[in-house]
């Protein structure tokens, strides 16, 4: 068997010193290459925390991170990375916004103005993967919130990174949207099989998209189970009214209660 | 559409085209306003010259004086421009180190702010000690007195960049520079061009300063000249001179800013025109 892409080894996490919160305790998990995994959890349970250390913009207290085979110590330079919130540059149209990673990671950036044409047809074929072909020249605040966040997908992804961290990427966006985001996301997966963290509070989306579902405990975090999800893909929104497809949502609410439950008798 | 809503849709667009009319008159319909006001206060209460000249008198002085009023404009204009030309260099560059390094923030913000509390006008005279009497303590005082708030919108500017987008480009491998010359200064722009209005005003604060200190010309020279002859009038020939520079000045920093980091303001001016939401 491959080792897996992503190891996290009993890691902890401690903000502000030795007397600080303690934000994630002896947290372990696996991602296989190519797999889509989704973290939920009660909030503030060091979801967020995870993400930076898998990809090392912070060092862990304690315990490995270790990505593509070689332990985690400084910034990775595999990564895309898409919040709740797009951030695009607002002096910036979305092509050059989704061309952003291209100026600074390598070898793009070396390659960037010899082959600016071959670069932006990438970044075109993208846009138009996410439903954004025809607003290549228009600026962010010209383009509604789920526009917005379909231009920061297409920019965590225009360098093909090996590893794709989402941070509750659809969180603000009302129903409808989120829905067609999700498809978006899942024919962004099937077309470029990246390795993908996708952390968020939304079982129904967690299952919709996610190979495995891991769930993690209130704070201090740690995983605390992990649910498989069967199904084949490419998968369709009708199926998430599907008995089936209830009970595992069903599943994951209970052990999340369970966990929080827990945590009142545990801190007391 | 029927004839009648046509109608009152023509109406609301001609509404709006004497309201922008308007708008774009009363600057000039004020300051004449004033000027009209000055005079006639002047006249019925029987003002002497020498304590407050009517605009007439102004005026009169200003065609009589109209040489010695250019050429040393023009000096102090000189003088002005240089110094902001230092200062937006200075101020730029201190502005994003202290931006973009906490250290630095920490370490230098409480001397510039004891440094920005000095009166400039104390400072002047060792400044003539240093360099003589002339362009050079002007143009120093311009400089000294207008890079500060360039340095505290810059660094506001860089030092507000979002978590998140720092965090996007630090996974990609970013280093600090790439940060700050891809997101940082972009942001900034609009903090540095707001700051720059500020800064070409008071630099000519700075120049007249040390002009009325010691210098053998700008129009703060004149001034003094002519404060000293009891020649009022030209005083206030030299006063209006200046506030026009002044205004100039601030057009030209607002003309550039426009044209610039319009992405900043848009739709502001005009939320008619704002499109998308």
């Amino acid at each position: 068997m491959t080792p897996p892409f992503v190891q996290i080894d009993g890691v902890s996490m401690r903000y502000g010193g030795v007397e600080g919160t303690l934000a994630l305790r002896d947290a372990s998990l696996d991602v296989g290459d190519g797999e889509f995994v989704a973290v939920v959890g009660p909030s503030g349970c060091g979801k967020s925390t995870l993400m930076r250390l898998v990809t090392g913009l912070w060092p862990p207290t304690e315990g490995t991170v270790i990505v593509d085979g070689a332990e985690v110590d400084g910034p990775l330079s595999i990564a895309g990375m898409a919040f709740q919130n797009p951030t695009l540059l607002p002096w910036r149209n979305i092509i050059d916004n989704v061309m952003l990673p291209l100026e600074v990671v390598q070898p793009h950036r070396r390659q960037l103005r010899a082959q600016r044409g071959t670069y932006e047809r990438r970044a075109r074929d993208l846009l138009k993967l996410v439903g954004l072909d025809g607003f290549e020249a228009k600026f962010p605040w010209q383009l509604s919130g789920g526009m917005q966040q379909r231009a920061s997908l297409c920019r965590a992804l225009v360098h093909d990174p090996r590893l794709l961290m989402l941070d509750e990427p659809f969180g603000a966006l009302d129903v409808f949207t989120r829905e067609d985001l999700w498809d978006v996301m899942q024919a962004v997966w099937l077309a470029k099989k990246p390795t993908v963290i996708l952390v968020t509070h939304d079982l129904k989306e967690a299952v919709y998209l996610a190979d495995r579902v891991l769930i993690m405990s209130s704070r201090p975090g740690r995983i605390i189970a992990e649910r498989r999800v069967p199904y084949p893909r490419p998968r369709r929104l009708e199926q998430t009214y599907e008995a089936e497809f209830q009970a595992i949502v069903h599943e994951l609410r209970d052990r999340i209660s369970e966990a929080r439950k827990g945590e009142a008798t545990d801190v007391r | 559409m029927s004839a009648r809503s046509a109608r009152s849709a023509e109406a609301l667009a001609e509404a709006a085209r004497r309201r922008r009319r308007l708008e774009n008159a009363l600057p000039w319909l004020v300051t004449i306003g004033m000027f009209a006001v000055w005079e006639a206060a002047v006249r019925a209460f029987d003002i002497q010259p020498f304590i407050l000249p009517a605009p007439s008198a102004i005026a009169e002085s200003m065609v009589k004086w109209w040489y010695p009023l250019m050429t040393n404009s023009w000096a102090t204009l000189l003088t002005t421009f240089v110094g902001f030309i230092m200062a937006v260099g200075f101020g730029l560059s201190l502005g994003v180190l202290i931006g973009s390094s906490v250290l630095v923030y920490r370490g230098l913000y409480p001397l510039l702010i004891a440094f920005n509390s000095v009166p400039k006008v104390a400072v002047v005279p060792i400044l003539v000690i240093w360099f003589g009497a002339g362009f050079w303590p002007a143009v120093l005082t311009a400089f000294l007195i207008s890079f500060f708030p360039i340095v505290v919108n810059v660094a506001t500017g860089i030092a507000t960049v979002e978590p998140e987008l720092r965090d996007v480009l630090r996974a990609l491998g970013a280093r600090p520079i790439d940060i700050i010359m891809k997101v940082g200064l972009p942001r900034a722009m609009p903090y540095f061009f707001a700051s720059l209005k500020v800064a070409i005003t008071v630099a000519f604060v700075g120049s007249i300063i040390s002009e009325t200190v010691a210098a053998n010309e700008g129009i703060g020279h004149l001034m003094l000249v002519a404060s000293s002859r009891f020649d009022v009038p030209l005083v206030f020939a030299g006063l209006i001179v200046t506030g026009v520079m002044g205004v100039l000045m601030y057009w030209v920093a607002v003309t550039i800013e426009e044209r610039t980091t319009g992405w900043a303001t848009r739709g502001q001016n005009d939320p008619r025109l704002a499109t998308g939401g």
